[in-house]
């Protein structure tokens, strides 16, 4: 046995293998240079090329890209009041749609992480997870024909003298929440999933009724989950432009005007897309300090 | 008479179709160290977690001071845990976390810091007040765990096993800490081990649980010397059992009798026929029971030799002997060699409900 193995050894693939595990360097460039690349070059090259546009102009007659360095497209962004309007209803949008999903996803979460019985919990999961599985722009669509006017909400809540929301703000709302619910519902499934039972129980033994539990203990031990999942939520719904043109009615969010300027002012447009960038990195800073993005 | 911290009564729990507790009746009194020993599954702990109110009983009840507090939830209860894996909350602070009960019974910020140091000085943690649980070691949360339990002065303590994720040496120091620490508040404390050293040790009296029942119920004495079923003599302490043709040889009687292992002497066997070869007890002294056999195994333990002796009569018994003059060469001599066992008939302790 002793006598073949070193000829085993001599294979060239066993000499590459061999000389790669005495340069552990030379290991991890082979291993990170094809993500590396791409990271750099499209990734951080396509935000650099927003960046850079934001400071060029148009020519208002040509409507041609002019190369020219100025800040003009950031003191418009500024100074104009629909712009800044615009800017706030989204973040108003993405932060009532992380509400929302947080106060919706939490029971969910609860009974699926803690109250079923653990056999049925990775099938809850897989439930919860399947409406990923279908398009968006059906799904977008299905919430069209369910808020028009005579349609299955209005039709269901007619019985009570009630209209619904029809197009608009509140839909919006309503249609981003559902699409991004899944998002929410993991991270705090997890969470959840993860609190030692002996840690209720301690706060229980200690003298604290349920709900107080349920403040001192549960809620700040999930916060790092909540932030998690709120950043997927948040990010996704401020980068949103297709729901709103769906089901917003006149509603304009800053994605529509960005789109909207694409082909009309690519400078303005580019100088409009930093803004989103520019909100989920301040978010994702404050989220940094719960502890979240540890967790991750 | 003293009043009972303490009372179980017929208390049964079934988990599905497993009966995890059957028929526990159960006193403990009043500042009591009570011990419950018993193997993982046996029930103890389940015991434990319906006197704190974790579980409900299928059924018989529990009383706290006399009072029937069965139906009560754990908050409803003047009793307090200590968890086995501490169950610190992590966001809070030392202190915040030694404070939380008094918080939630609403004592005035000031008290309830003055009283969480206090708690902390007694079990010597002065100094780490403002530390997280991720902070500090596996002993240093242990006694977190014990400061929050003990700030509210609780009727009663129940620990469930919190000594068992510590090493040997911090345990037993824990071990006396903790007895110190009882002795001092005087609270009755219910602790649930599977470690017979530590439930032998510590306590004023233990039970013993084997399949959701109580083997056996009384003092660290009278459980190792006169242990009441087979179970309970291999459990607490080496098993030492002679039972059927080797008992009636050896000891003269029909039955199962339980000799404990430090109690034999292990006697070189003589050449003037002190052994007989019949495996009948040989002359032995006034007042002892002797029997002869082989040295199967010596096992050399440091301050002590473990003696496997074969009997001629049937069966094996284990004698432990100080190694007051012998050292590891000498007793590993004695392996296959020919000896006879001696210790004094008071040490033979009759086992009922034997298999």
């Amino acid at each position: 046995m002793s006598e073949t193995e070193p000829a085993a050894g001599r294979s060239t693939a066993r000499r590459l293998a061999g000389a790669l595990h005495r340069r552990p360097r030379l290991q991890l460039s082979l291993l990170l240079s094809a993500p590396l690349t791409w990271l750099v070059l499209a990734y951080l090259g396509s935000l650099t090329a927003l960046f850079m546009s934001a400071f060029w102009t148009t020519d208002t007659f040509t409507s041609n890209v002019v190369k020219v360095w100025s800040p003009d497209n950031f003191v418009t962004l500024f100074t104009t009041g629909v712009y800044r309007q615009v800017a706030l209803r989204s973040v108003g949008v993405a932060l009532a749609v992380t509400v929302v999903c947080v106060v919706i996803a939490f029971p969910v979460a609860f009974f699926t992480a803690r109250v079923a019985a653990p056999k049925w919990r990775p099938l809850l999961v897989v439930a919860i997870l399947t409406p990923l599985w279908a398009s968006y722009l059906v799904k977008a669509y299905a919430w069209r024909l369910i808020l028009a006017e005579g349609g299955l909400l209005d039709w269901l809540l007619s019985p009570l003298g009630l209209d619904g929301p029809g197009y608009g703000l509140a839909a919006t709302v309503m249609v981003l929440t559902y699409l991004w619910l899944p998002y929410m519902i993991l991270p705090l499934h997890t969470g959840l999933e993860q609190i030692p039972d002996s840690l209720l129980d301690a706060s229980s033994d200690l003298g604290a009724r349920t709900g107080r539990t349920f403040r001192s203990v549960v809620l700040p031990v999930l916060l790092p989950s909540i932030a998690a999942g709120s950043v997927f939520t948040f990010s996704l719904s401020l980068g949103d432009y297709i729901a709103v043109q769906i089901v917003g009615g006149k509603t304009q969010l800053i994605g529509n005007i960005i789109y909207s300027n694409i082909t009309l002012d690519l400078p303005l447009a580019a100088a409009l897309g930093t803004v989103p960038v520019v909100i989920i990195v301040l978010y994702l800073l404050a989220v940094r300090r719960t502890g979240a993005l540890s967790s991750l | 008479m003293e009043g009972k911290a303490i009372r179980l009564r017929g208390l049964r729990k079934v988990f599905g179709r497993t009966e995890a507790v059957s028929d526990v009746d159960l006193a403990v009194s009043d500042g009591e160290f009570f011990s419950m020993l018993g193997p993982s599954g046996s029930g103890k702990t389940t015991v434990l977690r319906m006197i704190a109110g974790f579980e409900t009983p299928t059924s018989g009840t529990v009383e706290l001071d006399g009072q029937d507090v069965t139906a009560l939830a754990p908050f409803e209860r003047d009793v307090h845990t200590v968890f086995q894996d501490y169950a610190l909350f992590p966001h809070m602070t030392v202190e915040q976390n030694v404070a939380y009960g008094l918080k939630i019974r609403k004592v005035p910020k000031a008290d309830r810091l003055r009283r969480a140091a206090e708690a902390l000085e007694s079990v010597r943690l002065e100094g780490f007040a403002k530390r997280r649980p991720a902070q500090l070691s596996g002993g240093q949360r242990q006694r977190v765990a014990l400061a929050r339990a003990l700030v509210t002065r609780p009727r009663v303590l129940l620990l469930d096993e919190p000594l068992g994720a510590l090493d040997l040496k911090l345990r037993e120091q824990m071990q006396i800490e903790l007895k110190e620490l009882q002795r001092e508040v005087g609270i009755t404390f219910v602790y649930v081990t599977h470690d017979q050293d530590e439930a032998l040790t510590m306590s004023d009296r233990m039970a013993v649980f084997d399949n959701g029942r109580i083997e056996q119920t009384g003092t660290p004495a009278e459980i190792y010397e006169r242990p009441a079923t087979p179970f309970v003599a291999g459990f607490v302490g080496t098993s030492n059992l002679l039972t059927g043709e080797s008992a009636e040889h050896v000891v003269g009687k029909a039955g199962t009798f339980s000799v404990r292992p430090e109690k034999i002497r292990v006697l070189k066997e003589t050449s003037d026929g002190t052994g007989g070869a019949d495996g009948a007890a040989a002359a032995p002294e006034p007042g002892h029971t002797a029997a002869t056999g082989t040295v199967a195994e010596v096992v050399y333990l440091g301050d002590a030799t473990r003696f496997l002796v074969d009997l001629d009569a049937g069966g094996r018994l284990t004698a432990v002997q100080q190694n007051l003059e012998t050292s590891s060469e000498d007793v590993a001599a004695y392996r296959g060699s020919r000896v006879r066992l001696q210790w004094h008939e008071r040490h033979n302790f009759p086992v009922t409900g034997a298999t």
